[in-house]
């Protein structure tokens, strides 16, 4: 077994260090899930061109354990959110990630999915995936080259490597929520912001009120 | 020169077309706007004039359509660039309507292109087109507030008309546009919008219209299902619905549901500077971006008249040319991944492609987004080393031998393999002349055997100086969609072997001097290039300020999608998949 695994305060016979690891309960859990990300497919724009090449022979995603891409979100453990989210299409992506199952990780490629990137200012662009779900790690660029995509899933593992069977919030008392799907009126509707619109309205009305008086 | 001279000298469609003034009198003049050519027609005349225009003239294709609002002068114009199929310089018409109430015939009984095209138009400027079949909005949902490219209406960001913004420049201060924003998102509400009676569109009344056939009486009853294959689907290239009818397994009817990539370019566009959309036309077609710069740049040089260096084109050239082969490459290799072949061609496919990116890398800093072409010329020149050889030994080796390996190594497990022959051949039919009639382009049309390619049919650049074929085939099925690709790969490399042959040691690379902002004289360009995908045109309206007054994209992969409905019909729900794939289209360019 690997000996990234083994606690070396805890000495193993000679005899036996082929055959027997002494290791803690969080770190071959987290070992097993860490090894095994299995990404969605689930490509945006730009940003999915690169994440098909990071997948592909010459970068080798398989190095990390993360070559089974899976179509549906039922079976998958990690969102990479690869290109500029609109208002048309996030209905859908929140309503993709409810649909995982815990444990679950966001990562956020680029510039567009981390805040809107070059297309910020525009009328049908969303200023981040994270403004409605959670975002686990933002890869920076326009678009992140392979290398920087790589990175970023490290740096997931990490993530991974420090979480605890004791604390994760899966394994918690609470169940937890699904993130309310937004709707498509008007102008995008975040159900979260239900009362702030409802009194933005209010407030509208009374002002056209106090002109007509 | 006298004046018979250059009546002579006169293209033989210029004058055609001058008949268009003579016999529509009064109902059809010209342009006379500085910097501006083409007709003016009246709204009601309009469907009569495209009939001649394409009866009688010969401008049988229909490129592109657009809206230009133009607020001072109270007027939306529509714009339709039309051409011959047999070549030569195209011919525009504009139709000026009221901005409270345009309305306009609709051309798709005559060029059934007209479609999707006049969709946008109305979704973005709210122009009505009378008699269209489906007149819906395309790119945003029923239901959206407003008309966006119209210049009074402004988005929640909006901060000026033009940039670099007074918040950011000069101090160079950072804004966060959210705070400024109630709900501290990108969302605006109309006046008097009240959430608690309102209800949300639905999509019943779009099912509803899908052609819907019960095959009761025949030995086995199928019933009629409505399937939506996407926005989030494997094998939609991208964030594409298709809204399908089925009888069984047949398809009835499809319609193709777009916008889930709209990201406004055209909007922004008319806010940036010249130079600052640049780099926004790399996000278009983002596996070709090469080509959408080199279109760009030709259509702000025509009204700059800038001239571009001898070693320039010859990189221009090159360039698209290897944008052409990566481009293919991809098709090819997605194709085989639609077909079932999962992933191990298109594997191989990539591998090819990552060499091109190389060169795009070293010479223009990224692999994708090259942002390498300016008005006059280039970014940059080759660097001396790539990948620690020779620039030009490198590049030389890669299109003498080993591209045209890689490419005759696809051909050799592909063409004959049987499985492909069977899925391909014969699905997804074409016909010539509704090729031409639904304004297709790229591998698409040529399949069908058409033989129009701008970079012959209305030569750009230095394509003149070049011995290639335009490659043709003639059944229009999916299967000479692929080798339509495959021969135009070869074609390519033949062109870039002939440009590191020809292309000068030395040289300048940019004419005049570089600067941020250009000085752009009042005017307007269709400035359009052969893209791998079809033809790609910028339709830039100047008005002598520091932006595009109009920035518009006809992007090939939009138009092309206009015939994908009728292909389709009639065909299995498994080879729509294969049927769309061999389209090739990119959602950054569908969806713009």
């Amino acid at each position: 077994m690997n000996n990234e695994l083994s606690n070396p305060d805890i000495p193993v016979p000679s005899e036996l260090q082929s055959a027997v690891t002494i290791t803690s309960l969080d770190k071959i859990y987290n070992w097993g899930r860490r090894s095994s990300i299995w990404p969605m497919v689930f490509g945006l724009a730009c940003c999915a061109i690169e994440m098909i090449c990071t997948a592909a022979s010459r970068f080798d995603i398989a190095r990390f354990g993360m070559e089974v891409f899976r179509a549906t979100p039922r079976q998958a453990d990690l969102m990479i959110v690869s290109g500029t989210v609109t208002k048309k299409m996030v209905p859908q992506i929140v309503r993709l990630f409810n649909q995982m199952p815990e444990p679950k990780y966001v990562m956020a490629m680029g510039a567009c999915a981390s805040g809107g990137g070059p297309f910020k200012e525009g009328y049908n662009v969303v200023s981040g995936i994270d403004k409605f779900v959670p975002v686990d790690v933002y890869v920076p660029g326009c678009p992140p080259t392979p290398q920087a995509l790589l990175h970023g899933l490290i740096k997931l593992q990490e993530k991974i490597d420090g979480q605890s069977l004791k604390s994760v919030r899966w394994y918690g008392q609470e169940t937890s929520e699904a993130v309310p799907v937004p709707v498509l009126g008007p102008d995008l509707f975040d159900p979260r912001q239900h009362a702030l619109l409802a009194q933005q309205a209010g407030q509208v009305q009374e002002n056209t009120e106090s002109v007509e008086k | 020169m006298s004046d018979k001279d250059s009546l002579d000298n006169m293209p033989v469609n210029e004058v055609a077309s001058d008949s268009l003034v003579a016999r529509f009198d009064g109902e059809v003049r010209s342009d006379t706007r500085e910097g501006y050519e083409g007709y003016i027609v009246d709204a009601n005349m309009l469907p009569e004039v495209a009939s001649v225009l394409r009866d009688d003239l010969g401008y049988d294709y229909l490129s592109s359509v657009t809206g230009v609002d133009y607020i001072d002068d109270n007027h939306i114009e529509v714009v339709y660039h039309a051409d011959q199929t047999t070549g030569g310089k195209g011919i525009n018409l504009k139709v000026q309507l009221d901005r409270e109430n345009p309305i306009v015939p609709t051309l798709v009984p005559i060029y059934p292109g007209a479609d999707f095209q006049e969709r946008e138009v109305f979704d973005m400027y709210g122009v009505k087109f009378d008699g269209h079949p489906n007149l819906r909005r395309i790119l945003m949902w029923d239901g959206f507030h407003g008309y966006p490219l119209r210049k009074d209406w402004k988005e929640a960001y909006y901060e000026e008309d033009i940039k670099p913004f007074d918040s950011r420049w000069p101090g160079g201060g950072v804004k966060r546009s959210e705070a400024d924003n109630p709900y501290g998102k990108n969302v605006n509400y109309p006046p008097g919008f009240d959430i608690n009676n309102w209800t949300p569109e639905t999509d019943d009344s779009l099912y509803e219209s899908l052609e819907k056939t019960n095959s009761n009486g025949k030995s086995l009853h199928t019933d009629s299902i409505v399937v939506n294959i996407g926005p989030q689907h494997p094998s939609t290239h991208g964030v594409f619905r298709m809204v399908v009818a089925l009888d069984g397994e047949t398809i009835t009817d499809l319609q193709p549901v777009m916008g889930y990539l709209h990201r406004n370019h055209e909007k922004i566009g008319e806010r940036n500077t010249f130079l600052q959309n640049m780099p926004y036309t790399d996000r278009l077609d983002y596996l070709c971006s090469m080509s959408n710069n080199l279109g760009y740049a030709l259509a702000v040089e025509q009204l700059m008249g800038a001239d571009v260096p001898e070693r320039a084109q010859y990189i221009r050239v090159l360039m698209a040319e290897l944008t052409r082969i990566s481009n293919h490459m991809w098709a090819i290799g997605f194709l085989l991944n639609d077909l079932g072949a999962f992933q191990t061609p298109a594997l191989y496919a990539i591998r090819a492609r990552e060499l091109i990116l190389d060169v795009f890398e070293a010479t223009a800093g990224s692999r994708m987004m090259c942002n390498y072409m300016r008005f006059g010329g280039l970014a940059r020149d080759f660097p001396d080393t790539l990948r620690g050889e020779d620039t030009v030994k490198f590049i030389t080796d890669l299109v003498d031998n080993t591209l045209p390996k890689a490419i005759d190594e696809l051909d050799h497990f592909l063409t004959a393999n049987e499985i492909v022959r069977s899925r391909c051949i014969g699905v997804g039919v074409l016909p010539p002349d509704k090729a031409i009639a639904y304004s297709t382009g790229g591998p698409l049309l040529r399949a069908s055997g058409v033989s129009y390619d701008l970079r012959t049919a209305d030569p750009y650049s230095i394509y003149d100086r070049f011995d290639f074929n335009i490659c043709t085939r003639s059944n229009g099925d999916v299967y000479d969609r692929y080798l339509v690709r495959v021969d135009e790969m070869r074609e390519s490399t033949r062109i870039c072997q002939q440009v590191m042959r020809d292309i000068p040691a030395e040289g300048e690379i940019f004419s005049g001097k570089p600067q941020y902002s250009v000085k752009v004289p009042a005017g307007e360009s269709y400035g359009r290039v052969e893209n791998p995908k079809g033809e790609l045109g910028y339709y830039v309206v100047s008005t002598g300020k520091a932006n595009p007054y109009r920035y518009h994209v006809r992007a090939p992969s939009f138009v092309n999608l206009t015939v994908l409905g009728e292909l389709c019909k009639g065909h299995k729900v498994a080879d729509a998949v294969v049927i769309l794939g061999s389209i090739d289209i990119v959602l950054g360019e569908v969806d713009r």
